[in-house]
C-alpha cells in the first residue's frame, strides 16, 4: 500500500486561477480598457494592410517626400518631414505627460495630476490644429475623399520616371481616400481621447478620486492616450516615411 | 505557473497591485529613447534614403524601429511589461493573428499586380 499522504479533497487551492479573485491581478475596467484597445488595434491594422496591399500592387504612388514637403503658413516648398515631425514631437511630449500624471496619481498628489492632465489636453489640442492645417493644405492642393489634383499639380507629386497619366490618377485616387480615411479615424480617435482627458480631469478637480482614494481611472485614460501614440508610430512610418 | 502560491499581491479592491514600476527618472528616460528613435528615423528618411532611392533595405529599417517604439510605448508607458506574465499573454498572443493578415493580403496583392499587367 502506498504511504503517500494523499490531498484533503477540501482543500482550498490558492493559485491564481482557482477563483476568488482577479488572476491577472488587475482591476476590471482596467482590463476591459486593454481587450478593447486589442480591437482596436485589430481595427487599425486592417486598415494599415490594405492600404500596404493596394500600394504595393500600385505601378507608382505618390512620393511621400514631395507630397508632404510644406510646413503649412511658414514654408511652402523644400521643407519635406518637418511639420510631420513636430506633430510625432507633439504627440509622443503628450505620452510623457499623461504616464507623468499616472505616476502622480499613484502618490496621490492632487495638485500634480492636474496640471500632467492639463499639459497632456494641451498637446492634444495642439496636435489636432496640427493635423486641421496639414488636412488643409492638402485640400488646397486638391486631394480630398474622391478628389486629386490637376494633372500639373498631380505630376510634381511623382518621382518615377516613364508613368501614364492615368495611372497617376487612380493612385492618387487611391492615396487621398486612404491617407483621409486612416488619419481621420486617427484623428477622431485624438478627438474623443481629448474629450475623455477633459472629463477625467474635471473628476480630478471636484477631488471624485481623492475621495475613491485611487486615481485608477487616470491609468485607465492613460492607457488610451498612450494607445492613440501607438497607432501614431504606425502611420507615420507607413505614410511618411515609406 | 501553476504553482505560484504567493499572496504577495493582496488584492486591495482592485487598487495598484503592481511594484513601484516607473518612476519619474525612468519616464524620462523612455522619453529620450523614443525621441531618438524618431530621430534615426528622420535621418534615414532625409539624408540616407535619398541616395539609394528603391533599395529593399530602407523599408525594414523603418519598420524594425517602428516596431521598437511600439515595444517602449506598450511596454514602459502602457505598462504592460510590470503586469502579470498571463495578462501580457492574453493582450500580445492576439495581436500576432495580424501577421496571418499580412501575409495574406501581401499574397493577395501580388495577385493583383498580375491582373493589371
Amino acid at each position: 500500500m502506498s504511504t503517500a499522504v494523499a490531498q484533503p479533497v477540501d482543500e482550498v487551492k490558492s493559485t491564481p486561477w482557482s477563483g476568488g479573485r482577479s488572476p491577472f491581478n488587475v482591476e476590471y475596467g482596467k482590463l476591459m480598457m486593454w481587450f478593447f484597445l486589442l480591437s482596436d488595434a485589430f481595427t487599425f491594422s486592417t486598415l494599415l494592410i490594405s492600404y500596404g496591399a493596394l500600394r504595393f500592387s500600385a505601378p507608382t504612388w505618390p512620393a511621400p517626400s514631395l507630397v508632404f514637403q510644406s510646413f503649412p503658413g511658414v514654408i511652402e516648398h523644400g521643407a519635406p518631414l518637418v511639420f510631420v515631425g513636430l506633430m510625432t514631437f507633439i504627440l509622443i511630449m503628450s505620452s510623457v505627460t499623461m504616464v507623468l500624471a499616472v505616476e502622480a496619481g499613484h502618490r496621490n498628489a492632487k495638485k500634480e495630476v492636474i496640471w500632467w492632465m492639463l499639459g497632456t489636453i494641451l498637446g492634444g489640442l495642439m496636435f489636432l490644429s496640427c493635423q486641421a492645417l496639414e488636412w488643409t493644405h492638402l485640400h488646397n492642393e486638391g486631394f480630398w475623399w474622391g478628389h486629386v489634383p490637376t494633372p500639373e499639380v498631380m505630376k510634381e507629386f511623382f518621382n518615377k520616371p516613364g508613368v501614364t497619366l492615368s495611372q497617376m490618377t487612380m493612385t492618387s485616387h487611391q492615396f487621398a481616400n486612404l491617407f483621409f480615411t486612416i488619419t481621420g479615424f486617427h484623428g477622431f480617435h485624438v478627438f474623443s481621447g481629448v474629450i475623455i482627458n477633459i472629463i477625467i480631469t474635471i473628476n480630478v478637480l471636484v477631488g471624485t478620486y481623492q475621495k475613491r482614494g485611487s486615481y485608477l481611472m487616470v491609468e485607465k485614460v492613460g492607457l488610451y492616450w498612450h494607445f492613440v501614440d501607438l497607432v501614431w508610430v504606425f502611420v507615420f512610418t507607413f505614410f511618411y516615411l515609406v | 505557473m501553476s504553482t505560484e502560491t504567493t499572496h504577495a499581491h493582496t488584492h486591495e479592491g482592485g487598487g495598484h497591485g503592481e511594484h513601484e514600476g516607473m518612476t519619474r527618472k525612468r519616464i524620462w528616460k523612455v522619453f529620450y529613447i523614443l525621441l531618438g528613435i524618431t530621430a534615426i528615423e528622420f535621418l534615414v528618411a532625409l539624408g540616407v534614403a535619398p541616395h539609394y532611392r528603391g533599395a529593399l533595405w530602407i523599408n525594414p529599417i523603418y519598420i524594425i524601429l517602428t516596431l521598437f517604439k511600439a515595444f517602449y510605448i506598450v511596454g514602459y508607458f502602457m505598462h504592460l511589461k510590470f503586469e502579470k506574465l498571463d495578462m501580457a499573454l492574453a493582450i500580445i498572443v492576439p495581436i500576432l493573428f495580424i501577421i496571418g493578415l499580412i501575409l495574406v493580403l501581401t499574397n493577395e496583392s501580388h495577385y493583383w499586380i498580375d491582373l493589371r499587367l
